[in-house]
């Protein structure tokens, strides 16, 4: 057993540290590491950047446009960009729809699709969970009519993660309401721009704005935006979801936000004496960090044995459950490591002179509260527990 | 042995319980609580007439109750409609003017409002930390320092302050227009203020004053503890409702045994939080006021944790939204373990004794 990385893989480490060093601007890292918003011009100008140097898509593989990284070259990538603070690659065209054309979709669709999601001309959001179906997908209700050469669609979408900035949309909808839940459903793509297309913002726990409903009343687009064959939308919407399980374990992030919680805790005060020295909350941040130090090997022999079968088991549950706890603890330490300081609504008293935290921590408690998602979306804890009580355990 | 409420504590138990659901509801709760001033001057007349403010004070000061059960039956209430009024800064002056001997006729009018300057960044819990200085000028005084995260400073008219005198702790009443009051919202909702003095006149209101700020705390604690209480109750029976309405799989989500479990579990910690928190209520003024209170925050801090995570947890998304109630009852319950003394704090005073 070794557990290093190997020299190529450690070139390539030192390879993508020294690019982002030079390539990420400092305005960007430093929104990233307070907590403050990304714009979408923001986002772009990311991309772009990473674009350039033919990293942007990176889980597709060369003849597509992407980098053709391993399972290993990807997470060194992901832990880089955490390390130095870079904006998240925006998922949705790149890590969702991407591989899903690029398995699933015609020639066509491929050539015209997938360009435009490296170029950024088409930024996309997902179009899955519906008021009445979130863990149980497949009640989805969004109805898809077939009326000559179209679709005809009517429901509602909710929970749309940047809804607010997309030009396009992936929807799963039903197209046959008589078959098994699982067998009626198709994969269909619509332009955010098509009439009858309503967004409506939902605000956040914390007061941020960044998911929405999206309301469709008779929206009628091309026949040919299905992708795959009708009614097997469901084959795509399980495939995709293994896909939105690439860096489930937030490895990354964590290790970044363990940095900050050590930070904190060496220049808050507490009583004459850095809060890192009350064995209490010292004992909170050894914790975390020892639960983080395995789930780092965890999700390596993870990786290794995705590298070597060749797709990833059930097992990657266990990292979507894990990863995403060790993440909010680290992210409650940043809040409680500020005591009261944290307190003000995000917005007050930052300015000048009356900024009574640290720097970069007015975000602190914001981040905290938004970051309870990651336990429910994508699959919720509870869900994930169900699939490895079968897959897993066979009970 | 009873755990019935006194006749008196039923009935402002009922009337202000009956009086903040008809005049707090959410929308109304969340309009006041996220923008200055954090309060409606309307509602704090009426629920002064109500004798919210009366129960915090002892009959021979001119109230009617002050015992740390009357200070528990109206955070109870508040709690559960998570009321922003400025009432903790109330019940923590009122044991202040009483130890020093000062009328509390305003107070319990609520003509003016008071709001107690404890924490400072560095201190933001332990009394013996407190830095701010007191020195005596001309007729009077002048304190210099800063105060931070002052519960209902944003709205005071009258701050007492917490500083060293000679080296000893004392207590001094800075009148808000005096001093430099920086007033922001809280991430929770209800609002709070920077207090920042700079050679600022104040009045000695009491001198050796570290066990009447110690008993200050103490009810300050009770007052949040009762608070978590009344939101944990209700963030549980509104978790329970959704479980019992929300179907998914073709059944309500409450059939699925691992959610009914954890809905228990929430219960089982909601009762213990009730039972320290009756505990610290009665030993309130007692000798072993301050360590009952520690034990009280600490179980406190962590059922709420519990209680919040758990909640917004099984509801799915939608407890992760600013329309839903249960988001602004879980930001409540999360934030108040940093109010007057987190749960670590609290455990290490539990802790201290085992070596004495
Ligand atoms: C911030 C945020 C962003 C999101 N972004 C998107 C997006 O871009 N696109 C998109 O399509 N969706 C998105 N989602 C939706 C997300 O995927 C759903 O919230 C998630 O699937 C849970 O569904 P639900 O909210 O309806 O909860 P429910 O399914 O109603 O679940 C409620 C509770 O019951 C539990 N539960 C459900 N079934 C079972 C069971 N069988 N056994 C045990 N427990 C169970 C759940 O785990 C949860 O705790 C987002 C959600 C959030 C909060």
């Amino acid at each position: 057993m070794d557990l290093s990385y190997s020299k190529d893989d450690i070139a390539f480490r030192d390879e993508v540290r020294a690019y982002l060093e030079e390539a990420l601007p400092t305005k960007m890292s430093d929104i990233v590491r307070s907590g403050g918003e990304l714009t979408k011009p923001i986002m772009e100008e990311w991309h772009a950047i990473l674009q350039r140097k033919g990293w942007l898509a990176t889980i597709w593989p060369k003849k597509f446009g992407g980098p053709g990284w391993t399972p290993v070259q990807r997470h060194i990538f992901e832990e880089e960009c955490c390390r130095a603070y870079a904006p998240r690659i925006v998922p949705f065209g790149l890590s969702m729809l991407g591989p899903v054309l690029q398995k699933f979709g015609t020639k066509e669709q491929q050539d015209y699709y997938l360009p435009r999601i490296l170029s950024g001309e088409d930024w996309w959001c997902q179009g899955y969970s519906e008021p009445g179906a979130g863990s149980d997908l497949a009640s989805l209700k969004t109805r898809a009519i077939h009326e000559g050469d179209e679709w005809v669609i009517n429901g509602q979408k909710t929970w749309t993660t940047l809804g607010q900035h997309a030009d396009k949309i992936f929807c799963l909808c039903r197209t046959n309401p008589d078959a098994k839940q699982q067998e009626g459903i198709s994969f269909i793509l619509v332009d955010m721009k098509t009439p009858g297309i309503e967004v409506r913002p939902i605000r956040l726990i914390e007061g941020g704005y960044e998911v929405n409903e999206v309301f469709f009343t008779d929206v009628r687009v091309p026949y040919g935006n299905l992708v795959g064959e009708v009614d097997k939308g469901w084959t795509i919407a399980k495939f995709l979801l293994s896909h939105e399980r690439t860096g489930i374990a937030g490895v990354g992030f964590s290790m970044q936000a363990l940095e900050e919680v050590k930070a904190l805790a060496r220049k808050v005060r507490r009583n004459g004496k850095p809060l890192a020295q009350d064995p209490l909350f010292a004992a909170r941040i050894a914790k975390a960090e020892i639960d983080l130090e395995a789930m780092k090997i965890t999700n390596m022999r993870m990786l290794f044995k995705a590298q070597e079968q060749g797709a990833p088991g059930p097992e990657t549950s266990i990292l979507k459950i894990k990863g995403t706890v060790i993440h909010q603890e680290f992210k409650d330490l940043a809040r409680r490591a500020l005591g009261p300081v944290a307190a003000p609504f995000p917005g007050h008293v930052m300015e000048g002179n009356l900024m009574f935290g640290p720097e970069d921590t007015a975000h602190n408690a914001a981040r905290y509260f938004n970051n309870r998602k990651t336990s429910i979306f994508g699959g919720s804890n509870e869900i994930q527990r169900n699939i490895l009580t079968k897959a897993a355990l066979e009970l | 042995m009873d755990f019935n409420l006194t006749e008196d504590r039923r009935m402002l138990s009922e009337s202000l319980n009956r009086f903040l659901a008809e005049q707090y509801p959410v929308e109304h709760r969340n309009k006041i609580a996220y923008a200055l001033p954090c309060h409606d001057p309307s509602k704090w007349e009426e629920m002064a007439e109500l004798g919210v403010l009366g129960a915090l004070v002892p009959e021979d000061a001119g109230g009617f109750g002050g015992a740390g059960f009357d200070i528990s039956v109206v955070f109870e209430a508040m709690g559960r409609v998570l009321c922003p009024e400025p009432v903790l800064g109330a019940a923590m002056a009122a044991r202040l003017l009483v130890a020093a001997g000062a009328d509390c006729e305003a107070l319990i009018a609520g003509a003016v409002k008071y709001a107690v300057a404890v924490s400072e960044i560095e201190a933001p819990y332990d009394l013996d930390g407190i830095a701010c200085s007191a020195s005596a000028k001309g007729e009077g005084y002048v304190l210099s320092g800063r105060k931070t995260a002052v519960y209902g400073g944003q709205a005071a008219d009258m701050f007492l302050v917490a500083a060293r005198l000679d080296g000893a702790l004392a207590v001094f009443e800075v009148a808000a227009d005096a001093a430099q009051v920086v007033g922001y919202p809280m991430m929770d909702g209800g609002g709070a203020a920077e207090l920042l003095l700079d050679e600022t006149p104040a009045r000695l209101l009491k001198a050796q004053a570290a066990a009447a700020l110690e008993d200050a705390v103490n009810a300050g604690i009770v007052a949040l503890c009762a608070e978590a209480v009344g939101a944990m109750d209700v963030t549980l029976n509104t978790t329970v409702d959704y479980l019992k309405t929300r179907k998914q799989f073709g059944v309500p989500i409450a059939k699925f045994q691992v959610l009914q479990h954890r809905a228990v579990d929430m219960l089982t910690e909601i009762e213990q939080a009730r039972s320290i928190t009756i505990k610290a209520a009665s030993d309130l003024g007692t000798a072993q006021a301050s360590r009952s209170a520690s034990m009280a925050k600490n179980l406190i801090g962590r059922a709420a944790r519990l209680v919040a995570e758990e909640a917004i947890q099984m509801h799915g998304g939608i407890a992760m939204t600013w329309e839903y109630p249960t988001s602004h009852f879980g930001k409540r319950l999360i934030m108040l373990d940093a109010q007057l003394g987190d749960q670590d704090h609290h455990l290490s005073k539990v802790m201290a004794n085992y070596a004495a």
